[in-house]
């Protein structure tokens, strides 16, 4: 299976939902609509790419990229032949949702919650939305880029030569 | 699983209100013995079988993503040690080359010997850790006593490597900070040789064992189905029958010179896992046999001045050194923008570092896929309607590590 090839079926499959591609490093990247995520995926497991293995899930924040500033970030994999795709899919922060696929992989339960957990997206449909790793009563989520390392309140050090 | 007892169990019961007058709860953990690290269990029991199980994680996150958005590269092996500390060298050394790939560097063919060397005992170290307290779980506490020698002998081996032996920060990125001792070479060559006596007499004490089995077999099995569904990776997929392992479906670190075989199991249950990671102890004894023999001459880390440190006598006297030192340690390296994962077979699975740069001196996003965090959810099914015995021991065979579930 060739990078074209998969990315050639998608596009068949789903000429609307397909924003953009890349191939940084080898490793084929699909930004997806939001609302046709669910459906993409499901299309990978079950179709005949039997891209059905469902290596992680991740979020990310770009302030910087109005309406889009928040995404999530799937990585799939068929076992068989070493094939993996990575799907993004970007969302306004003032709207974070985005549907579950806690119903096509079981493992992907903890790591929604983690990514709930960490930037508050809003998986629509999941069984038990809860915060996992951080403390329940932490109130934010702690991954945005707005929330420094460290508290903000701190004098005691003086980081404007190594900041970021 | 077992669908079929539990609703023998409950058919005994006439009414709902009855079956909670009957049932209680339990807390397994935080702090427990059996769980070898900070996991509470919420048990619902029904005398002593296990209805339902909730688990509560996260006692010690430490925020890794997010202070690795604050850290130079280098700086970064320091966390990665700290979340599989049973078998702290591939997590850096995944790392590494998870930065080597976004530079895009080449290491010399002896950098990937002498790696495939550091990370094979590394999992020797923590198949024997975890397959130890199988043993103890089940009440057999000498064959604990036993590896743990051989463990001893490999953290000795990290000591003449790096100076550490737990949280071990070894090696560079491009290569490793020192080449291989003297007293290193004594050491592997007496592990090679008189590794594979000492272990057998750790096999004959369990892996025949008519109690030990009795105890493990049919003890929190899945199917493949479930464990293909649930993420599985690494021993735990493998004890299912998936032969799934990252060193040959995408080999790196020149994994593919090599001869190996994938033990795997059928049935899933705690005595497969054990049994698949004695295996894999085998084979990774006979890795580290063929990459020693065959240890290729040659310098000890790449040529990256970007990134790796001069000698310290060359920036003293030298000045492009004494540049390159320190743009390394103010953090002024030129980083290309990129995003890559990497992934390599930690102890317990595929160990995936997702790094996206933006250009900075440190990442703009850095997602640690955990084998840990992901199979540890499928805990309450593989436990559901099993006695609270079979869960302990279930959780000592998926090797769980706090470390690394929590990060």
């Amino acid at each position: 299976m060739t990078n074209e090839f998969v990315l050639e079926a998608i596009q068949r499959e789903f000429s609307d939902s397909v924003i953009s591609h890349s191939e940084p490093y080898g490793f084929l990247t699909l930004e997806i609509k939001k609302e046709d995520i669910k459906k993409i995926i499901h299309y990978l497991k079950d179709s005949s790419l039997e891209i059905n293995f469902l290596t992680d899930i991740c979020g990310i924040h770009f302030p910087e990229n109005k309406e889009k500033e928040v995404g999530v970030i799937y990585h799939l994999h068929n076992m068989m032949t070493n094939f993996r795709i990575r799907l993004k899919t970007f969302m306004p922060i003032e709207n974070t949702e985005v549907d579950t696929i806690t119903d096509l992989f079981a493992g992907a339960n903890w790591m929604e919650r983690e990514t709930y957990d960490f930037f508050g997206i809003n998986f629509k449909g999941h069984p038990d939305l809860r915060i996992i790793l951080n403390d329940p009563d932490l109130g934010y989520h702690p991954m945005l880029k707005e929330y420094r390392l460290e508290d903000g309140t701190r004098t005691d050090k003086d980081d404007k030569m190594f900041g970021r | 699983m077992k669908d079929n007892e539990l609703s023998n169990i409950l058919s005994q019961y006439d009414s709902k209100e009855q079956i909670d007058g009957q049932l209680y709860t339990l807390n397994l953990g935080p702090t427990h013995p059996a769980t070898h690290g900070i996991f509470q269990n919420i048990l619902t029991m029904d005398g002593e079988r296990i209805l339902h199980s909730e688990q509560t994680v996260g006692y010690i996150h430490r925020a890794f993503e997010k202070i690795s958005e604050r850290r130079n590269f280098a700086q970064i092996t320091t966390l990665t040690d700290r979340m599989n500390y049973c078998s702290a060298p591939i997590n850096n050394i995944g790392w590494h080359m998870t930065v080597e790939k976004l530079i895009g560097c080449e290491v010399p063919k002896r950098v990937d010997y002498m790696r495939i060397i550091m990370m094979e005992l590394a999992r020797i170290a923590d198949h024997l850790v975890c397959n130890g307290v199988i043993g103890v779980d089940t009440g057999a506490l000498t064959g604990f006593t036993y590896v743990f020698q051989d463990r001893e002998r490999i953290y000795e081996m990290y000591e003449q490597i790096c100076g550490a032996r737990m949280t071990t920060n070894m090696g560079r990125i491009g290569g490793f900070e020192r080449d291989f001792t003297p007293k290193f070479h004594e050491l592997i060559k007496d592990f090679i040789k008189n590794f594979p006596k000492r272990f057998e007499e750790f096999c004959i004490l369990l892996e025949r064992n008519r109690i030990f089995m009795d105890r493990t077999i049919g003890a929190g099995p899945i199917s493949a189905e479930r464990a293909l569904s649930y993420s599985f990776t690494g021993p735990n997929l493998r004890a299912a029958g998936v032969d799934y392992d990252v060193r040959v479906a995408q080999p790196y670190s020149s994994y593919d010179d090599f001869d190996f075989i994938i033990p795997i199991g059928t049935a899933g249950d705690t005595y497969d896992r054990f049994m698949v990671r004695q295996q894999e102890i085998l084979e990774s004894y006979k890795l580290i046999k063929n990459a020693y023999e065959n240890l290729p001459e040659g310098a000890f880390h790449a040529d990256v001045p970007d990134f790796y440190l001069p000698e310290k006598a060359d920036v003293y006297t030298k000045m492009e050194a004494l540049i390159y030192h320190f743009k390394i340690v103010m953090g002024e390296t030129e980083i290309p923008k990129g995003e890559v994962y990497h992934c390599v077979e930690g102890g317990n699975g595929e160990l995936g570092f997702y790094l996206v740069s933006d250009g900075g001196r440190s990442p703009y996003r850095l997602h640690f896929r955990r084998p840990c965090f992901i199979y540890y959810q499928a805990f309450p099914e593989m436990i559901q309607g099993s006695m609270i015995s079979d869960a302990v021991v279930t959780m000592s065979s998926m090797n769980v590590i706090a470390g690394e579930l929590d990060a």
